[in-house]
């Protein structure tokens, strides 16, 4: 039981070891946050398997996870 | 900024410099400027190249004042690319220095006599003088800028084309100098470069010597509105930290993220190298080697989002590439090594090629089997050869779709025959809508729905669903046109976007300057009437909804991860300037 997670530009220090962080059943995205000690104000950005997903989304095992603070430029 | 600079290339015994009041154009700045121009004087059927087309070029509203981060120039004509009406902007030092000398436009004219003379114009406080300088031709803009920094000094701005310009490119930008004096801001797209060149003048010297800023109307209220507006910048994380640390590239991961991130020529949406070519990587990499990862194009910005890139024993490159630029030449190509690619970024900016449209025709000549992908040696031979014009050069410099013509290939992602920059259409719906319908053809600072698409900014609407993005669309392009006549970087759109007091505060310093009493309604008349002017030119130009469309592969053939087609209805796309 495993998620795959980024964390980038300012988050990047809270990325787990190898990208991979075991999963608890019934976990969301904001248990993951807790677990990595990320504060979800710092959070803009929050992409499950490439889509966009809120705090509340529930996670499941094998879930691509990406998360980003507030980014831009063009 | 209440004169106009007339040159008349044609003029009996060489080009004459007329100045002359602002007269009916009084008010206009940056693209209000040029595209009024344009559309009043040029006749919207004429050839590009030809004596009837005009270049214009203009400082925006606020630049030359002490208003932050307001050094945009606006450069306008008939584009020799798309064929209809061009505004393309640059930062630098440019607009400051204009803006400071009175010039509220500068317009090349007329046309070039026979043979191959060459220009150069030098303005300043004293007047306007044109010289002959034959010993500048197919100088590209780096040992330009060096000939004109022994003669001038290092500080004015240089306005040049590069060797692609003077070879009256489809793919030739403007260059403007930096705060450093080098040429590494570019009027990138279009084929504006090409217009100058077709009037035989080589560059435009810029001494604001012996001129102060410009001096606000209201001083108390503009001090206080200024103070605001510097003050949200600084608030809005992407205005006050995303930019100033990691650039514009810091967005190549979350395209990735996104499905979005157009790789190998627009045939999926994820690069599976991204992380060596990030933002974050670019950031650190300049950092260990002795660069720099914040840095402004022109003083007074409060953003900061450029730097300096460096080898590996710490000799100058070229400026922190941008985005577009790393994307362009790399994901797009399959090319992961940020070496080549800054190597290219310098080469677009001496030989003035717009890096968008570099990197896409690269990609294109790559599916054509020119070179493979991944190719970086190859890749950066084809920027030589483009900025040196062999053959195989001047296909490329027409453009990514003029290359896929002449490789018989269908798959040149194009509108209106400029290069879609770095934002899947499919994956990423809103700015599918701006590539389509804007008049200036593929361009995702039109109406830069990527913001709202993906960035979370001003709101969210669901990338990969068609509805809402025709609306989402018509709002941007009419807040970034108006944006466009002000000269604030369009990068202060991230702040004021998501904070109603800082685009207050943005629209104050404007009032507080001329004495205006703009509302948020004026902004947004100001960006309706610039578009409205804009598609009219097109229109007779020869521009129909069958132009307003994506090419149909976008429709038919899906991008994976998200497996989406564009499917954007086309009665949303016509209905996209019905304000
Ligand atoms: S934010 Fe970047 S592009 Fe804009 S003015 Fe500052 S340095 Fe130039």
């Amino acid at each position: 039981m495993a998620l795959t997670v980024k964390c980038y530009a300012t988050l990047a220090e809270h990325s787990p070891p190898e990208g991979e962080t075991p999963h608890a059943e019934g976990h969301t995205v904001a248990d993951l946050l807790a677990e990595l000690r990320i504060d979800p104000a710092e959070v803009k950005v929050i992409f499950v398997n490439g889509l966009h997903a809120g705090l509340d989304q529930p996670l499941r095992d094998g879930d691509r996870v990406g998360l980003f603070p507030a980014v831009g430029g063009g | 900024m209440d004169t106009i600079l007339r040159i008349d290339v044609g003029a009996k015994g060489g080009p004459k410099a007329v100045t002359q009041p602002v007269g009916p154009y009084a008010g206009l700045g940056g693209r209000a400027m040029t595209s009024t121009v344009v559309c009043t004087e040029v006749p919207p059927d004429c050839h590009p190249l030809g004596p009837e087309n005009k270049l214009v070029i203009a400082p925006g509203l606020m630049s030359g004042s002490a208003a932050s981060t307001s050094g945009r120039l606006s450069v306008g004509c008939k584009s020799p690319l798309t064929g209809g009406i061009k505004e393309a902007n640059s930062g630098g030092t440019g607009a400051q220095a204009l803006g400071r000398l009175g010039y509220a436009a500068v317009i090349l004219e007329g046309e070039r006599p026979k043979g191959d003379d060459w220009y150069k114009v030098v303005i300043s406080k004293d007047g306007v003088s044109i010289v002959k300088d034959n010993s500048l031709r197919m100088l590209p803009n780096y040992d330009l800028v060096e000939r004109i920094k022994a003669e001038h000094g290092d500080q004015v701005t240089v306005i040049s084309i590069g060797t692609a310009g003077e070879m009256r490119m489809a793919n030739s930008t403007i260059a403007v100098t930096d705060v450093e004096m080098r040429p590494t801001r570019h009027a990138g797209r279009g084929g504006v470069g090409a217009v100058m060149g077709s009037k035989g003048i080589k560059c435009i010297v810029v001494d604001p010597e012996g001129t102060t800023i410009r001096h606000p109307a209201n001083p108390e209220a503009f001090k206080a509105a200024n103070k605001a507006f510097v003050e949200g910048l600084k608030r809005h994380g992407v205005t006050g930290q995303g930019l100033p640390a990691y650039g514009t590239n810091v967005l190549t991961n979350i395209l990735c993220e996104a499905g979005g991130y157009p790789t190998y020529n627009f045939k999926e949406g994820r690069f599976p190298d991204a992380d060596k070519i990030s933002g974050e990587t670019q950031a650190q990499i300049e950092i260990a080697r002795g660069g720099l990862a914040t840095h402004g194009c022109h003083r007074g910005c409060a953003i900061q989002c450029s730097g300096t890139f460096v080898d590996k024993d710490g000799n100058f490159v070229t400026k922190q590439p941008e985005y577009e630029t790393v994307w362009a030449h790399g994901g797009n190509c399959g090319i992961s090594d940020l070496d080549a690619i800054a190597r290219m970024d310098f080469l677009d900016d001496t030989y003035g090629l717009d890096t968008i449209e570099m990197g896409v025709t690269i990609g294109v000549a790559m599916e054509a089997g020119v070179i493979p992908f991944g190719d970086a040696a190859g890749a950066i031979r084809l920027v030589q050869e483009t900025g040196q014009g062999t053959p195989l050069g001047r296909i490329l410099g027409a453009g990514a779709a003029a290359t896929a013509k002449c490789y018989g290939l269908e798959r040149a992602p194009v509108v209106k025959n400029q290069a879609m920059p770095a934002y899947d259409p499919r994956a990423v719906k809103g700015i599918g809508v701006t590539y389509a319908t804007t008049p200036m053809g593929a361009d995702h600072t039109a109406g830069y729905a990527v913001a709202t698409n993906i960035l979370k900014v001003g709101g969210f609407v669901d990338p990969l669903q068609p509805g809402g993005q025709a609306e989402l669309s018509r709002n941007l392009q009419v807040a970034t046109a108006a944006l466009d006549a002000t000269g604030f970087c369009l990068f202060v759109a991230f702040a004021i976007l998501d904070q109603a007091d800082t685009f207050q505060a943005m629209v104050d310093t404007i009032n507080a300057m001329y004495n205006l009493s703009m509302t948020a309604d004026d902004v947004v008349a100001l960006g309706q009437d610039i578009l409205t002017k804009e598609r009219a030119f097109n229109t007779k130009a020869g521009f129909g909804p069958a132009q307003d469309r994506l090419p149909r592969y976008f429709s038919r053939e899906s991008l994976p991860p998200h497996n989406v087609v564009f499917d954007v209805p086309e009665k949303e796309l016509d209905s996209v300037f019905a304000f």
